[in-house]
């Protein structure tokens, strides 16, 4: 167990969260530590976007004056944003957890990429792939995600211990009953649970949250003029060169942001000029469109969510 | 409703309002095609919740699987999973999120379809209030009074009666009012706190969030504005307080917390309490959080709280006031909704989940099943996948509780399957039994280390299990007889023997059989505890009852002796022409031949037969005592 700071002042210049906020705080927190307390080998994926962020934040909470006793895995595809990779680094030291980051060399090694390879294959074997690889490697036999029963259809109906049987297979049909607050942590050899602490927020609940307590997020999540092409009717930023331009298209700069980070040509921006947290929530409550609305990989068809989590997608 | 909605009114203000109102968790239960989803569906659709993206993946999706026609279907924005929306059924419990200006509520969808009772017990577990749908059409069905019956059973306190199609009732007052008759005079045993009736149309959008024009003679609320004022406000924070440790905080020498969140009641530094199970006392002197030291902390509050004393608290143990204690006993009263695709058996152990705390539990009478269409009790002597019962449970050591009526917190269990890890059940404590309240364990003068030193050896319990023929008697025979040469004292169980005396009433059903091995464990437990090396040899075919026997006996005591023969030599060896009589089906429920034997997988021992001769097998018995220290 890491170095603690017992003697932390309490921070009374910030504002008393709401009921609302409160209530999810401790219901996410009572999770966190159940999963610490009842497995041998858990680990916290960490996708550097918003809802890791308020999830780190809460495991930081669950357990002080502790220090989370697992580490932060990062399955880092090498097409994330450089943004989100600094952001991360940051993170990482200033919490004072252990972070891991994995990389499908093999994957990497059969040049796959969202471009050349398409969005399916690219999220197949560097995200899909690679994580399976992770959790093998270093035996976790939980790993908490970020995700969110609002965010997709199939994700509603998911529990929030979700069994997954030997080579991480996810059987909508064969999930435990969750009553209660009663969660069965029990797993067999080789069998794994993917633990969802955010299950009951809302994407408005995470900005509020993380306007309240103060959380660093990724810079892109802030509108500000950035390179872009319009493709399909989204607005694709160009992070670097490996992004080819189609006949036709320009590079043009645009007040732009992002209200959920994947891989940046798989990531799409929407035209924006919220530059604070303000702002965000304020136009996330005007807002008609979802979040996963920019994710190119979701599009194809309506079930894919559930295809990708089959599959042993988070 | 029109302006009622957050992102009409509140993205001009600064404030959430929403955030401040209490939050409502309320489940939808009804029989197939009465319109749940379609009623959740045009929640979500009336309170402009639903996205520009979600709708054009609603209107692609209507026009493929839907079942209205031209008109967008409403149900496929929550029927989520694939498969189930090709099958035109719900077939588990969805969550879905809407907040109106008034209030934030979570909404559990859960499926009308019979075998499904799982997934209604499991919404209705965390629902504060239960929408019933009726079909106007049809009236109050089996299925209404089994979703009802659950409710209750769960505590779910206030229920509305959505009778739902009215439409295609004519909005005729005169079925509305009989349904609603009919469903009060069932609903009346069942003690609900309150009932609201809504003559509704899903579909149409009649008196869900909007007044109709159709049913003039209806003065009530809107679905809607009823779930929007209803006050469910629990009064756990006015219960006596509870604390199940989850995880206890140790960073360092100098800190010693015990974090959980709080199950009811309240918390101040100062507070007295007591280690339920152990009955020691000590006093909070601090609640501390991320944020800073709280002056007092309430029921759904996730804290940590550190003691004046160096009290011994693990995880699964519950913190109360010594004023207001909870019961501690190992042996109580539950009703037990079944979840398992295996009936449950009583006598064999599960694991049972309470609080924070797991302990091996078994059911040691199922005092009756309740036919949840009638409410009548029925004998029975095992549960199936969704049927209810009244059981008594016997834990292997004494857990803290209240009963589920008093605090759903602390009287509310789940049963683990020991080998799948599965759920199998859900339990609410009905009331502890008065003789584990009164049968006090008597302190022994002559202690077991005394046995011990008079007979001059450790004692032990050699578990002797395979299938019948594989030679386990003449093995078990031998190593007593090695044994006794060398001053051992001994003791041999032997199957046929104990079946004609202590369990002569006991079969060869699965739960006879289960009984058998239980019994003969308690036995073989006292002769350990006289000093003395135990035998016994015994089919015992399933790993669960010979991890309850294992159970029963501390580490290194125990050991499992697994005699492995083939099933071709015991037919072949034959040597009481019992497979003989099996094969041509004159025996039933025969190990091997038509029930399984399940081998062990973690024996301390296996003697392979033939390749052994029962004198070497008896040797390499020998052999693990002396290496393993007992002898």
């Amino acid at each position: 167990m890491a170095v603690v700071d017992a003697s932390r002042p309490p921070n009374p210049s910030r504002p008393a969260l709401s009921d609302h906020l409160r209530r999810l705080e401790s219901e996410s927190i009572e999770i966190i530590r159940e999963v610490a307390a009842g497995f041998d080998n858990p680990v916290m994926l960490y996708s550097i976007g918003k809802d890791s962020g308020v999830m780190l934040h809460l495991a930081v909470k669950a357990f002080y004056p502790s220090k989370p006793p697992f580490p932060l895995l990062h399955v880092d595809t090498t097409w994330k944003f450089q943004d989100m990779i600094r952001h991360r680094d940051t993170i990482a030291e200033q919490y004072g957890v252990k972070l891991l980051v994995h990389t499908n060399e093999e994957g990497l090694a059969r040049g796959i990429n969202p471009i050349a390879s398409g969005s399916s294959l690219h999220t197949q074997v560097m995200k899909t792939e690679g994580l399976k690889q992770a959790l093998d490697k270093y035996g976790f036999d939980a790993a908490f995600g970020g995700a969110r029963r609002d965010e997709e259809k199939s994700r509603a109906k998911e529990r929030i211990f979700s069994f997954r049987s030997a080579g991480h297979v996810w059987d909508p049909r064969n999930q435990r009953p969750e009553l209660w607050r009663l969660y069965n942590t029990r797993v067999n050899k080789g069998e794994t649970i993917r633990v969802f602490p955010l299950s009951n927020w809302t994407e408005l609940d995470i900005w509020e949250y993380t306007r309240a307590e103060g959380i660093a997020v990724v810079p892109l999540y802030f509108a500000a003029p950035r390179p872009v092409v319009e493709r399909d009717g989204m607005l694709i930023m160009r992070d670097d060169e490996r992004m080819p331009l189609l006949p036709g298209e320009v590079e043009e700069t645009r007040w732009v942001r992002f209200r959920s980070l994947g891989c940046y040509p798989l990531s799409a921006a929407v035209e924006s000029r919220a530059t604070s947290l303000d702002d965000i929530i304020g136009e996330m409550r005007a807002s008609r469109t979802s979040e996963r609305q920019g994710r190119l990989i979701d599009v194809d068809e309506s079930a894919s969510m559930e295809k990708k989590k089959r599959e042993g997608y988070f | 409703m029109d302006g009622a909605l957050i992102e009409e009114t509140q993205a001009q203000t600064e404030a959430p309002a929403a955030a401040q109102k209490g939050l409502l968790r309320f489940l939808t239960c009804g029989s197939v095609d009465d319109g749940k989803s379609t009623l959740i569906g045009r929640l979500l659709y009336d309170s402009k919740l639903i996205l520009d993206d979600h709708l054009a993946a609603l209107e692609r999706d209507s026009a493929r699987h839907g079942t209205t026609g031209e008109e967008l279907d409403l149900a496929l924005l929550v029927d989520g999973l694939e498969a189930e929306r090709q099958q035109g059924i719900t077939i588990d419990v969805a969550y879905r999120f809407f907040t109106t200006d008034k209030r934030a509520f979570i909404v559990a969808d859960t499926p009308g379809h019979e075998q499904y009772t799982r997934n209604m017990a499991t919404g209705a577990s965390n629902a504060d209030l239960a929408v019933i749908l009726i079909d106007a059409r049809k009236g109050v069905l089996t299925q209404t009074r089994r979703h009802s019956y659950i409710c209750s059973l769960l505590g779910v306190r206030h229920l509305v009666l959505a009778v739902n199609k009215i439409d295609l009732a004519d909005y005729d007052q005169a079925v509305f009012d009989q349904i609603v008759a009919d469903y009060r005079a069932f609903a009346e045993t069942l003690g609900f706190a309150s009932i609201t009736p809504v003559p509704m149309s899903a579909r149409h959008g009649d008196n869900v969030t909007t007044r109709s024009a159709h049913t003039p003679w209806y003065a009530g609320p809107t679905l809607l504005e009823h779930l929007e004022s209803i006050d469910v406000e629990s009064d756990a924070a006015a219960r006596p307080f509870r604390f199940p440790v989850q995880w206890v905080n140790r960073p360092n020498l100098d800190f010693r917390g015990f974090s959980g969140t709080i199950a009811s009641g309240t918390v101040r530094p100062g507070d007295r309490i007591v280690v339920a199970a152990s009955g020691r006392q000590s006093a909070v002197t601090r609640i501390v959080t991320y944020d800073g030291d709280l002056a007092e902390a309430r029921a759904g509050q996730a804290v940590t709280l550190t003691l004046a004393d160096e009290v011994d608290i693990a995880r699964g143990d519950l913190l109360a006031p010594p004023t207001d204690r909870p019961e501690v006993a190992d042996q109580f009263a539950a009703h037990l909704i079944w979840m398992g695709d295996e009936p449950l058996l009583p006598g064999r152990p599960y694991l049972m989940r309470i609080g924070t705390r797991y302990v091996p539990v078994r059911v040691t009478t199922l005092k009756h099943k309740v036919d949840v269409d009638t409410l009548d009790h029925l004998a029975a002597r095992t549960l199936s996948l969704n049927e209810i019962g009244l059981c008594n449970l016997s834990t292997a050591s004494p857990v803290a509780f209240d009963s589920y009526a008093d605090n759903r917190e602390t009287g509310a269990f789940i049963l683990i399957d020991r080998y799948t890890n599965a759920t199998v059940g859900a339990g609410m404590i009905a009331f502890g039994l008065r003789r584990a309240a009164n049968i006090h364990r008597q302190a022994m003068l002559v202690s077991r280390a005394d046995h011990e030193r008079m007979a001059g050896h450790k004692p032990a319990t050699l578990w002797f299990t395979g299938l019948s023929g594989s030679g386990k008697s003449t093995i078990a025979n031998l190593v007593e007889r090695k044994l006794h040469e060398r001053g051992v004292r001994t003791f041999l169980l032997d199957g046929d023997n104990v079946r004609h005396g202590l369990n002569r009433d006991l079969g060869f059903s699965d739960a006879d059989r289960v009984e058998n091995v239980r019994r003969v464990g308690e036995v073989a437990r006292l002769f350990v505890e006289a000093g003395v090396v135990v035998l016994c040899s015994f089919i015992s075919p399933f790993r669960a009852e010979r991890r309850m026997v294992r159970e029963l006996f501390a580490e290194g005591e125990f050991f499992e002796v697994f005699v492995d023969t083939t099933l071709e030599d015991c037919i072949a060896r034959d040597p009481k022409g019992l497979y003989g009589k099996a094969l041509d089906g004159k025996i039933a429920n025969f190990t091997g031949v038509s029930s399984p034997y399940e081998p062990p997988e973690h024996a301390e021992l296996i003697l392979a037969t033939p390749a052994l001769s029962p004198d070497q097998a008896a040797d390499a018995v020998i052999d693990e005592l002396e290496r393993r220290g007992r002898i």
